[in-house]
């Protein structure tokens, strides 16, 4: 049977919503997944645009990650160059289990590691965690032998947010950052930085939620303790 | 917040322990829903009393903040071309597979 045009686009709407419930039986893919999807497939299909748009959208994040681990900005780029080659490699071999960020990271912080050993700089997670129990997150000299406050912390106001667009408080905090040990330096870059979750940091780390929160306070306690000290010498 | 605060506050019989030392060490936790109901209240009773806790939380929160500002800085791609020669070479040897 002919149908006219007129008929036609009259039938569209209820085909349209037939196509709908049949795709409910399907998993739901969320919109990351779905550009994931058809990301890898274009990567395995030889697509040059698409390799390149993955690094631009992972290549920043991932020199700030690697360099976590290891001592130089260089030497990073080398792990971030050989993370790409050992994707490559392993891209006929992804399989959706993890999502592609999760994926491509967990290859960047193994490379990453080795590099590290290497340079003598890697301790493993539970060592940091057993080393610096006792750490705390405040100065004990702030409070008074019954734990309150000696003094009050500064009331910062508004004057990070004027001057965190600077090159000056920018170089402070990522060299606050830089000086943290290693593992709280990848956990506060991968959360606070980078805004992952803690369940995406905790897969690609193999921590714990628990191990996970414990070196991101840490590291965040140290990151306030330097901002904090940016503007004593100013306090005049 | 001082020790004759704490003992006007009812809810303070509640949660008498948590003294500013100890909630410093609750931030992260608070901040990432860990609490138990219980800690959660005595970390709020605690919070809306202590002007040197709120004050501590504020600069977490800001801390926080300033290090989600440096991201923002773009990365040059170092040794594209040679990413793109692998990318083809191993496009290459992925076509040239029977």
């Amino acid at each position: 049977m002919e149908l006219s045009g007129a008929q036609m686009s009259h039938l569209e709407p209820s085909g349209a919503a037939t196509n709908r419930e049949s795709i409910t039986d399907i998993p739901i893919l969320t919109h990351v997944q779905i550009q994931e999807l058809a990301l890898v497939v274009a990567l395995r299909r030889g697509d040059e645009a698409a390799f390149l748009s993955l690094i631009e959208q992972f290549h920043a994040m991932m020199i700030r990650v690697a360099r976590t681990y290891v001592s130089t900005y260089e030497v990073a780029e080398e792990v971030v160059q050989e993370t790409w080659l050992g994707v490559l490699r392993g891209l006929d071999r992804f399989e959706h289990r993890s999502s592609l960020k999760t994926w491509v990271f967990h290859i960047l912080t193994n490379r990453a590691k080795s590099r590290a050993q290497r340079e003598d700089r890697y301790v493993t997670f539970s060592d940091v965690l057993y080393v610096q129990s006792d750490e705390s997150a405040v100065d004990p000299d702030c409070f008074e032998p019954d734990g309150w406050w000696k003094f009050h912390p500064d009331h910062w106001g508004s004057r990070v947010e004027e001057h965190v667009l600077g090159q000056e408080m920018r170089a402070w905090i990522e060299q606050a950052v830089q000086t943290l040990p290693p593992d709280q330096a990848t956990v506060i870059t991968l959360r606070d930085m980078e805004g992952w979750t803690a369940t995406e940091v905790c897969a690609v780390l193999a921590v714990s939620e628990e191990n996970q929160r414990v070196l991101l306070h840490r590291a965040r306690a140290k990151v306030r303790t330097r901002l904090n000290s940016y503007f004593e010498p100013k306090a005049q | 917040m001082t020790k004759q605060m704490t003992m006007m506050n009812p809810i303070s019989e509640l949660c008498p322990a948590l003294t500013c030392r100890e909630f410093v060490e609750l931030v992260t936790d608070y901040l990432e829903d860990g609490l138990t109901l219980t800690d959660r209240t005595c970390f709020e009773a605690h919070l809306a009393l202590c002007e040197g806790c709120q004050l501590y939380l504020d600069q977490m929160q800001q801390t926080i903040k300033a290090v989600g500002k440096l991201n923002e800085e773009a990365i040059p791609v170092a040794g594209k071309a040679q990413l793109l020669a692998c990318f083809r070479d191993w496009k290459g040897a992925l076509l040239g597979a029977p």
